[in-house]
């Protein structure tokens, strides 16, 4: 229902590189807490990027410097190669926001808010044009949300709202797309289907930094993961940075455990351990040294 | 009898009244369409009560009362700010213990410098007795409000409803908040006029509470609030020709009276309805 390929076309404002790169960034709090010191990475446009870490480790810190809402006090941000407020004016990021942060009291439907995506496009009485109209009914018609389009906002389950702020970032054409923590309180199939989209977007170009408590699904969608505690702890392609080693590292005591192998697991010769690992969310398994990839459709397509 | 019923329109205090008292209606229903959403109702009583001094202070010095009581408007609104963020006080006790300080400071005022207008003018309000000078500061406030506040609807709409895509769009929500608490101070004080002090509260909540009730999107929110607004606003003045004053207070009863028939009827979000479905749904399964 939801993945039907649909080519993403380019927005022209920014056919340029679609990049995210993070320097030494900083940031303190008013109350003097250093969420984040001196962390360090750089994205390419057509990645799927996890940001992976434990509660209070920085993760929604980060997404908050990349949109300039908070000030780093040392490093910088750069989106596409300029810095974050001249990239937020030129609809290059879209944001889906962690649940919370949301009134969902506001009376506006489903198609407002998508519709609110188009804003950035529209001139400055932000009256949408047959295009902009043509676009959020694709843009919802891609996440399966149609049959709900004249719903009020909070009037829908937990993954529908999901979806529907996902389909606002589609109808922005954002070539970078940051999305906090989208699988939490989602059925199996939503986040499939989340996940699915998120794949068409990467073959079309686009760059997506995910912040996420479900180790499982990892290895399965991104390609490379940030892992980060308080600062960046490694950065890099997924199966290099995604290990037991350094998950342990970037969890400590949080993360929950079971390792077997040897007769508990096997009655032939093989000697490849089981381990599970989870804080709590979607365990990862690792088969020996290797994440369990369950899906092969993961494949990245070559570069151009 | 009808002709008894047109008096009120041949008098050109009236007609003053009457119109001034539908705009500044109508501008303090579009703001009260953000302002309850946004949980910050008392807000703008708040605001209305701290002005009271900058009112006093401009009559003293003769200068327009719209100065003193923007002034004091953003006084209020800094100390607000100041007292939250150095202490952990929650918000209702620093707004109810900056608003109410500025109001006995006021009150005080009025009582030490005998002034040609008395506070009960302030407090309650007299638009039958508005002088043309004020007409022309609450026509300009309100009139530059209105537009503001028409150009601007959806960027507010966005930045009230989700702060952080407002920001992914490249708007300044800073600015834009800052720009709707500037236009809410000069409303209050336009309404000051009109219905007082005391009764600003009710403008700038009432007919947005009632519109909530009637739908779901915001645009028509808004229009239907700001005919509310309007409206009662216009009636309640013409209404107070016949009893004799207490225009506030006659605007307010009229919007609340509004209210109560919404909270009632509304379509979908009225009590009836709500029982209605209950109902049917009873009868559904017996
Ligand atoms: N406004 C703030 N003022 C002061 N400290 C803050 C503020 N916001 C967050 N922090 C602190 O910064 C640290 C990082 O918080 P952040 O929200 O980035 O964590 P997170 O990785 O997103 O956590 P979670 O997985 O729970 O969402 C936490 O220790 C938090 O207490
Ligand atoms: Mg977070």
């Amino acid at each position: 229902m939801l993945t039907q390929p649909t080519r993403v076309e380019l927005n022209p404002a920014s056919a340029l590189v679609a990049g995210i790169s993070v320097h030494g960034l900083t940031v303190t709090y008013n109350n003097g807490f250093t969420a984040v010191r001196d962390a360090t990475f750089d994205l390419e446009p057509g990645t799927i990027c996890a940001l992976v870490g434990v509660n209070g480790s920085g993760k929604s810190t980060i997404f908050k410097a990349i949109m300039g809402f908070v000030r780093p006090s040392a490093g910088e941000v750069r989106l596409c190669g300029r810095p974050v407020e001249e990239a937020l004016k030129r609809n290059i990021v879209a944001y889906v926001p962690q649940s919370e942060d949301v009134d969902w009291n506001f009376p506006v439907l489903v198609e407002d808010v998508v519709m609110m995506g188009r804003y950035g496009h529209m001139n400055f009485l932000r009256m949408p044009s047959r295009a902009d109209r043509y676009k959020i009914d694709e843009a919802l018609e891609r996440v399966g949300m149609s049959a709900y389009r004249s719903r009020q906002i909070g009037e829908l389950s937990g993954g529908q709202k999901k979806r529907v702020f996902l389909a606002r970032s589609l109808a922005q054409e954002g070539r970078i797309i940051l999305l906090d923590e989208p699988f939490t309180g989602v059925d199996v199939k939503t986040e499939a289907a989340i996940i699915g989209l998120l794949r068409e977007l990467r073959a079309a170009g686009h760059l997506m930094l995910v912040s996420t408590h479900n180790l499982g699904s990892v290895p399965d969608f991104c390609d490379e993961v940030v892992l980060i505690n308080r600062t960046v702890l490694a950065a890099g392609p997924t199966a290099e940075v995604f290990t037991q080693v350094n998950l342990e590292r970037a969890f400590g005591g949080v993360l929950r455990n079971f390792s077997m192998g040897g007769t508990a697991l096997h009655d032939d010769a093989d000697s490849r351990r089981l381990t599970v690992l989870t804080d709590d969310e979607r365990p990862l398994v690792l088969y020996g040294d290797q994440p369990g990839v369950r899906d092969a459709s993961n494949a990245r397509p070559p570069a151009k | 009898m009808i002709a008894e019923l047109l008096v009120p329109f041949s008098y050109e205090y009236m007609l003053k009244a009457m119109w001034v008292s539908a705009l500044v209606g109508a501008v303090c229903a579009f703001l009260s369409a953000y302002l309850m959403l946004k949980g910050w109702s008392l807000m703008g009583d708040a605001l209305a009560h701290s002005i009271v001094p900058g009112v006093a202070g401009a009559y003293i010095l003769g200068i327009p009362f719209a100065f003193g009581a923007f002034f004091a408007g953003i006084l209020a609104s800094v100390s607000m700010g100041f007292v939250k963020q150095h202490t952990r006080l929650r918000e209702d006790a620093v707004i109810g213990l900056v608003f109410t300080s500025l109001f006995a400071l006021g009150l005080l005022m009025a009582s030490i410098w005998p002034m040609s207008v008395s506070v009960q003018t302030i407090v309650l309000g007299n638009i039958l007795a508005i002088s043309n000078e004020d007409v022309v500061q609450v026509a300009i406030i309100a009139g530059v409000s209105l537009a503001v506040l028409a150009l601007k609807w959806k960027d507010l709409m966005v930045t009230f409803f989700d702060e952080s895509h407002a920001r992914s769009m490249g708007l300044n929500t800073v600015f834009l908040k800052g720009l709707f608490f500037t236009l809410l101070s000069a409303c209050t004080v336009a309404a000051l006029q009109t219905v007082g002090a005391c009764l600003v509260i009710a403008m700038v909540v009432t007919p947005g509470a009632t519109a909530y009730l009637l739908t779901d999107r915001f645009g028509r929110l808004i229009v239907i609030s700001i005919a509310i607004g309007a409206i009662t606003s216009f009636v309640g003045a013409y209404i107070s020709y016949f009893i004799d004053g207490a225009t506030g207070g006659v605007i307010v009863t009229l919007q609340t009276l509004l209210f109560l028939v919404a909270f009632y009827l509304a379509p979908k979000h009225g009590v009836l309805a709500a029982r209605r479905r209950r109902m049917e749904l009873a009868g559904a399964e017996a």
